[in-house]
């Protein structure tokens, strides 16, 4: 299922040419991306997501929970307004922008947390072996077992809500996906041509595992950030809806949870905030999706 | 399957499960030991009053005094006793509590899961039969959408449609309060309850087990012994039924037994949604109302439903998977 | 010959939506008789194996001819119709042994399928003619073997097992796709020789495919070339053994290694190849094998050559195999 490409194995024992594939698979990924149509239209909506998100201080000035007109006015009704305002008299568009803005964030260094954590742990243990491996694998499993939205919980609890804390225990608890795969794409590789020609012209081993298979592990690892990233959000907006996001940050999930009591009859509130999150993630998922099937043309039949 | 099977597993298995329960019970501690302040505080706290004397004697009796190392044994001692402390707000034991909202949350994510995996495959195997047509094409694009959405607010939206537009489906509780049902009339009654949480929990994961069940007998039907079962002269229909599913369904329980841990949390925001009173409303009541031991209780005891799952996993994988050596 | 074969294969053609792949290709089995078809890989001689009993891969599909068994085109008979022939009447066994056992369920299971598809039989009763089965392909401990999985099998023993699932409802003709290439040479003699018996005893026509010429020269009654989609010379194994007509039909046993009584051998003959490839087949004028063959003349060129016959029994398509006297000359 899990295809990869062939790697193409350095003959020369030239210093640092760990082959990079960005070169050789150049144009034929370009042609890939233009006939990917699912990729393209990710792509596009998560651009659109990020250009509100950045653009939302200056499209919406001022705090998004101001009271700035009246309450519980529908979508499409008020031309100032038009995604309608929330029950406190907020502008529902704004709140989406900024809400915007947390989301992404989160998402974004959720993911770094986890990227970091997991390239470390699955480098070390690929690239060595051994007992170290075994005792990174374990630790491994163990943060597999434990339930990851329980844990996210518990270290915010403990630490309290605040967007560095939020993204941070996303991180510490999703990080074994991604060092399972360096693990495996580091042991794949450790053995390779190149690794051996750097490691007989003397490379220090850092070098050679984050200078010459990392580069080379990057394509999965890449097409694991976006699913990771949304999922990041997906946590955070759970986090939110429990009240136990950033207080002071709009998000979308605390715009759903202000949305709840108001369900019977103006769920519009609801509705919207929660309709960004689908859009954004699906978003995501299309780009993860859309790389996959650029980074590893073989796999492209199985999905 | 044998018995001989199943206990020839389970000394495979469980060997390996220990040291990650172990492991877990390491973290819960550590965890517990970040907490501002320790137990004696916590309970002294729920006293109202103290001084140092008797907080040092409270500390000494607790074995707080003691080095790091030989408190993670008392904890250990306490969990084999199944004492996970007292909850600092409800007074009650932590187990009795959770034990007490346990059986909803199961009947809940194991409902879910078990929704999840039927219309997951259900829907995979259509996708498969059409493979390329308009009915994959047209699964996939909502499939896609599913596994995009947030399920409390799938389950949010579901209460507008079908409690607040149709008035279909109660929103609110797990049993109809007070009404007493008896029999056939008592099991409807916890349907209607159920569904809507269920639902809301499972699709996410029911999309993930369609795309694989797809993809897994795409592959299958390509096999040698997909032509040999033709070659027999067997139905279409038994063809898929005895030899096609059965080899997709191996990736699929095996990805779905991972699952649980996940449903586990996913749980919790789901409850609070629907007002189910399971373990993870008493989560959320305990992290309010910083109440860690009922807190940690729970991560624990989630956690060690995981391990259980994989066990039952492993045993699952041995019957449907016949090439998993038992060595 | 008298008989009413048990298949015929009338100008059948085979196609992929871009190309076409077998061009009418015509031939027919008679009882207990074990037919060869070889070939090199890529030259139709599977596809036309697969489309016999309408088992061909997505995207193939028989575009033309017809498949004459008991009375019946199977090209077009009813799926229904069709399941009751699959298994009982003609059966098939694949080249690797090791992926054509479903692995998740028993061997005896599989076997007893195929038995409870066909006859109106109990579990018990049907598991009683497993064993028997199982004793007649030499597979030792039926008792023992009948619960056990594909994967607790070796190569020789999986492929026992698909006989004698191939041969549980007596079928009138056996196709056998490559059944000896994926496994050892000892155990090839072994599997040919069980193989052989049954049909004797059976009294089931064979339809071998094979690229082993060695296989044919041992086992097979009569053999059939195909080249590029085409039957270029079938013949009685002897007379094909002693003098080929087809010049590709002289490559093929040029080419080949073998012990067999009056083939050539490395150790008194230099090997040689035939030049090329089937790929250049695709230009559309004249003899397929024009190409790569080394006897060119001027007709060659005019048109696809007709099966003719050499002799009763002897067919090829070569517009020199008329002229007997040049060809023995041109070949020695």
């Amino acid at each position: 299922m899990n295809a990869h490409s062939p790697r193409p194995s350095a003959t020369a024992a030239a210093p640092g040419v760990a082959p990079a594939r960005k070169k050789k698979t150049g144009s034929r990924a370009w042609r890939a991306v233009r006939h990917n149509l699912p990729f393209l239209i990710g792509a596009s909506i998560l651009l659109a997501v990020a250009l509100i998100a950045i653009c939302a201080g200056v499209l919406y000035p001022g705090d998004p929970r101001d009271m700035v007109t009246l309450p519980l006015s529908w979508p499409l009704t008020d031309n100032e307004y038009p995604l309608g305002s929330g029950s406190l008299g907020t502008d529902l568009a704004s709140g989406l922008a900024h809400g915007a803005q947390a989301s992404l964030l989160v998402g974004v260094s959720a993911a770094s947390v986890g990227l970091l954590i997991g390239i470390l742990v699955g480098a070390i243990g690929g690239y060595f072996g051994g007992i170290a491996d075994d005792i990174l694998v374990r630790i491994t499993e163990l943060f597999q077992t434990v339930p990851t939205f329980l844990l996210v919980i518990v270290l915010v609890a403990i630490s309290g809500p605040s967007l560095p804390i939020i993204a941070g225990a996303i991180g510490v608890a999703t990080w074994p996906t991604v060092a399972r795969l360096v693990r495996a794409e580091f042991r794949t590789l450790r053995s390779n041509d190149f690794v051996l020609a750097a490691r007989s012209l003397g490379y220090s081993t850092t070098r050679i595992i984050f200078g010459e298979i990392l580069p080379n592990a990057l394509p999965p690892i890449v097409v694991t950030t976006s699913v990771l990233a949304a999922n990041a959000i997906l946590t955070e907006a759970g986090l939110s809806f429990l009240g136990m996001g950033d207080p002071n940050l709009v998000s979308w999930g605390s715009m759903i949870a202000d949305g709840r009591s108001l369900l019977r009859t103006e769920w519009f509130v609801t509705a919207l905030p929660g309709a960004a999150i689908t859009l954004t993630v699906l978003s995501l998922n299309l780009v993860g999706d859309g790389l996959n099937d650029i980074l590893n043309p073989r796999s492209e039949s199985n999905r | 399957m044998a018995a001989g099977r199943v206990v020839k597993v389970l000394s495979k298995t469980l060997p390996q499960a220990v040291p990650t329960m172990l492991g877990i019970v390491v973290l819960n501690f550590l965890l517990l030991k970040m907490l501002p302040g320790d137990v004696a505080d916590t309970i002294a706290m729920e006293a109202g009053s103290a001084t140092a004397e008797s907080m040092a004697a409270l500390r000494e009796r607790l074995g707080l005094n003691l080095g790091l190392f030989d408190q993670v044994l008392v904890y250990l001692n306490n969990l084999i006793h199944l004492d996970l402390g007292k909850s600092a707000r409800l007074g009650a034991p932590v187990t009795t509590l959770i034990l007490g909202r346990l059986p909803d949350t199961l009947m809940l994510v194991l409902t879910a899961l078990g929704f999840a995996l039927v219309t997951g495959v259900l829907l995979g195997w259509i996708m498969s039969a059409f493979a390329g047509k308009w009915p994959d094409r047209l699964i996939s694009v909502v499939l896609i959408f599913v596994y995009a959405m947030p399920g409390f607010w799938l389950g949010l939206m579901a209460i507008v449609l079908f409690s607040v537009k149709l008035g279909w489906l109660p929103s609110n509780g797990s049993a109809s309060i007070g009404a007493n049902y008896q029999g056939w009339a008592y099991f409807i009654d916890r349907l209607r309850y159920l569904v809507m949480p269920a639902l809301a929990l499972s699709l996410f994961y029911a999309a993930i087990y369609a795309r694989l069940t797809r993809s897994a007998m795409l592959e299958v039907q390509q096999q040698d012994f997909m032509r040999t079962a033709a070659a027999k002269g067997l139905h279409p229909i038994v063809m898929q039924f005895r030899h096609a599913l059965r080899n997709a369904l191996i990736p699929v329980t095996t990805v779905a037994g991972m699952h649980l841990g996940n449903m586990l949390g996913g749980a919790m925001v789901i409850e609070t949604v629907f007002g189910w009173p399971g373990m993870g409303s008493l989560a959320l009541d305990s992290v309010i109302n910083r109440d860690f031991a009922v807190l940690l209780g729970i991560l624990l005891l989630s956690s060690l439903l995981v391990i259980l799952a994989n066990v039952i996993v492993d045993i699952l994988q041995s019957w449907l998977d016949p090439r998993i050596e038992l060595r | 010959m008298k008989t009413v074969p048990v298949l015929e294969v009338l100008d059948l053609a085979i196609g992929f939506p871009a190309a076409r792949a077998v061009h009418g290709v015509s031939f027919e089995i008679h009882k207990g008789e074990m037919m060869a078809l070889v070939g090199e890989s890529g030259c139709g001689k599977s596809l036309t194996a697969f489309a016999i009993m309408r088992l061909l891969p997505p995207g193939a599909r028989i575009q033309n001819g017809q498949v004459i068994f008991d009375g019946t085109d199977l090209a077009t008979i009813s799926p229904r119709e069709l399941r009751r022939i699959r298994g009982n009447g003609i059966s098939l066994i694949l080249q690797e042994p090791m992926t054509s056992l479903n692995p998740v369920l028993t061997v005896g299971v599989q076997v007893a399928e195929i038995i409870r598809q066909h006859q109106n039989l109990s579990r018990a009763a049907a598991k009683a003619r497993v064993l028997e089965l199982f004793d007649l392909v030499g597979i030792t401990e039926p008792h023992k073997r009948y619960d056990q999985y594909p994967h607790n099998f070796s190569g020789g023993m999986r492929q026992r097992v698909m006989i004698a699932m191939a041969v549980a409802c007596n079928p009138a003709l056996l196709i056998a796709d490559e059944p000896t290439t994926a496994l050892d040479v000892t155990i090839q003699a072994q599997v040919m020789d069980l193989l052989d018996k049954l049909r004797r005893e059976l009294s089931m026509a064979v339809l071998l495919i094979t690229h082993d010429l060695g296989v044919v020269a041992q086992w097979a009654d009569r053999v059939a070339v195909m080249y590029a989609g085409r039957i270029v010379e079938t013949a009685p194994v002897q007379k094909f053994f002693s003098a080929p007509q087809h010049p590709y039909s002289m490559g093929l046993l040029n080419s080949s290694v073998s012990n067999g009584e009056g083939a050539w051998h490395y150790t008194n003959h230099r090997l040689s190849e035939i030049k090329g490839s089937v790929a250049s087949a695709a230009q559309a004028t004249g003899c397929s094998f024009a190409p790569r063959c080394r006897h060119v003349i001027a007709p060659c060129h005019g048109g696809q050559p007709k099966l003719e016959a050499v002799e009763k029994g002897w067919l090829a398509t070569c517009c020199r195999a008329q002229n007997q006297e040049e060809r023995i000359h041109e070949f020695a």
